[in-house]
């Protein structure tokens, strides 16, 4: 009886307990957020404030104004046409490597070596990778030679360069399909064979069920791996530094060089350089959550 | 049309005489063998290249020329150093913040997992080139120890790796039920530090361990920062030697290839080992 009477109490001392508990939880993850707002947001917010700042401290338009001029510009249409082109053809055949990998009757073993290899490919980046293609396409590489002394046709003479745009692209090609190839194989996995079964019993040709079935039902994935892609290339700088002495003007190789150069170094203009990147990746993820909700809109 | 025909007689036959299983053996995809084939040319032909040219040593003459001068060089083994010393930083420090916050974030705050997952991807948005350059103009009021030394890298190397820890970590955290384990050491009287030390963590080895290697695999051929912040790094030696040696920058690259292919079978072990599907993304910059 007296064990009854002092139940209420003891549910109230023990909700008091768990309530407070709760109310303290949160402690466990300032350390993480305290972090990310050191080293993640507050460099970031730096960069809006570094970019309207003269070298005195006062506030300037002066180096946002230079982000408008010719040169500039053409800086970031370079960095956006070449993330374009490699986002769009490192998603296309990192689809068709990852759709041969998943396809039925393919070994198993395959699939592991293929995500393994594009896992060391897709952080295989820099001066290394640079270094692998002027080897292979350069002007002494092995494939030049073989065009040239075996077939004749001398690659650099026709106009080929690995340090035009076109080479850039078969070197960032390198690391951008590896990419796709890893993020787009578990949406493969999420067609289902009978999809295509029950599409073929209707009397779908393979071209109807792709029209009509698997790209509908890949598109939001597709959509985000492309955005990734052309992030992917939009920001990598050693690469293009390994091989863009000047020749081709990429922001990237831009802000290093008002960085780190001692003629060049002008920190401010880097600022907004980078700002100008931020600004761009920002209007892509807009564009990417826009389209990804139209193009998910039917799966609801 | 008398094939067809032929074709639509046979179809029965086979569904009862092997039901379900003569028609799951499929013939060999031989374009996507195809594709993989030409995919596989585009990626080894390079490396093999790399390899060849690394042991060139004049006309037509191959040898380890270009490894041994490398191999001699104080630069090289300064550089390789530090780079081992600032992944084993980051790694710590990764794996010091992420797991606690990982394993208390799935345990009791369910509700802040959307928000901890967007900060740890965020460094897929904000490029390395833009961390860098923020990183320096933020941190200009900081005393010389921590501005000019490597701790302001390796903080921004932590930043780096968020994505790839906390995927590793989200996927292992998943795969086993830390609310029944957390409560069983409890009710054996386990403490806090000790629930997490010696309960949580030695279950969560395996996505530790590829979070770790893979970890170790990007710092060790991390540019961008590193130049940025003007460190000795080894990629920045790599880019040092190139402009002066071309067959030496080929060896550098060849060995620099090998780290990464290690650090990469090192995941691969583990997860086999464990049994679990290992959770690996790429990214460069």
């Amino acid at each position: 009886m007296a064990e009854l009477t002092r139940a209420p109490e003891r549910a109230a001392t023990l909700l008091a307990g768990v309530r407070g508990r709760r109310n303290l939880a949160w402690v466990g993850v300032v350390p993480f957020f305290a972090y990310a707002v050191a080293f993640l947001l507050v460099p970031s917010f730096s960069l809006v404030i570094g970019a309207f700042q003269s070298e005195e401290g006062g506030f300037t338009l002066r180096f946002v104004e230079k982000l408008v001029q010719p040169g500039t510009l053409k800086a970031y249409w370079g960095s956006i046409q070449l993330s374009v082109v490699t986002a769009v053809l490192g998603g296309l055949f990192g689809l068709l490597l990852a759709y041969a990998v998943v396809a039925q009757g393919m070994p198993g073993w395959v699939r592991t070596v293929a995500t393994t290899f594009s896992g060391v490919a897709a952080n295989f980046a820099g001066v290394p990778l640079a270094m692998a293609f002027v080897s292979t396409i350069g002007f002494t590489g092995i494939v030049t030679r073989f065009f040239r002394d075996a077939l004749g046709i001398d690659l650099y003479e026709a106009g080929f360069s690995l340090y035009s745009f076109a080479g850039l692209v078969i070197v960032y090609l390198y690391f951008q399909i590896p990419l796709m190839l890893l993020v787009i194989t578990p949406a493969l996995d999420g067609l289902r064979r009978e999809w295509r079964e029950a599409a073929a019993n209707l009397g779908a040709t393979p071209a109807q069920y792709w029209r009509h079935v698997a790209l509908p039902i890949l598109l939001p994935s597709l959509l985000g791996a492309v955005v990734l892609l052309f992030g992917n290339a939009f920001g990598a700088y050693a690469t293009a530094y390994a091989l863009t002495s000047g020749q081709f003007r990429l922001v990237p190789v831009l802000i290093g060089q008002v960085k780190i150069g001692n003629v060049l170094s002008d920190p401010h203009y880097g600022d907004a350089l980078a700002l100008g990147m931020v600004i761009v990746l920002s209007f892509t993820m807009l564009a990417y959550g826009f389209l990804q909700r139209r193009a998910a809109r039917w799966q609801r | 049309m008398s094939e067809a025909a032929a074709r639509i007689e046979e179809a029965p036959a086979a569904v009862t005489a092997g039901g379900g299983r003569a028609r799951r053996v499929r013939r060999f995809p031989w374009w996507g063998a195809l594709w993989l084939v030409l995919g596989a040319a585009y990626f080894l032909l390079p490396l093999l290249a790399t390899l060849q040219f690394s042991l060139r040593v004049g006309r037509d003459a191959y040898g380890l020329d270009a490894y041994r001068k490398i191999l001699a060089d104080p630069f090289f083994r300064d550089s390789l150093w530090l780079s081992f010393k600032l992944s084993v930083y980051t790694i710590v420090v990764a794996l010091l913040l992420l797991v606690p916050t990982a394993y208390w974030v799935h345990l009791k705050l369910p509700r802040l997992q959307p928000a901890v997952e967007f900060l740890t991807v965020l460094p897929f948005v904000v490029p390395p080139i833009v961390l860098v350059v923020g990183l320096l103009r933020g941190f200009r009021w900081t005393p010389t120890w921590f501005y000019g030394g490597y701790l302001l890298l390796v903080a921004g190397y932590v930043v780096l790796s968020f994505p790839y820890v906390y995927r590793s970590l989200d996927a292992g955290l998943r795969a086993i039920d830390i609310h029944t384990l957390t409560e069983a050491a409890q009710s054996l009287g386990a403490s806090w530090p000790q629930v997490l030390f010696r309960v949580i963590v030695p279950n969560l080895k395996a996505s530790l361990l590829s979070a770790a290697f893979l970890t170790f695999a990007i710092v060790m051929g991390e540019f961008t920062m590193a130049v940025i912040m003007l460190f000795n790094t080894f990629a920045v030696y790599i880019a040092y030697v190139m402009e002066t040696q071309a067959t030496g920058a080929a060896a550098l690259s060849v060995i620099s290839f090998a780290i990464t292919w290690l650090s990469m079978l090192g995941i691969l072990v583990v997860g086999r080992r464990v049994g679990g599907r290992q959770v690996q993304i790429g990214g460069v910059r």
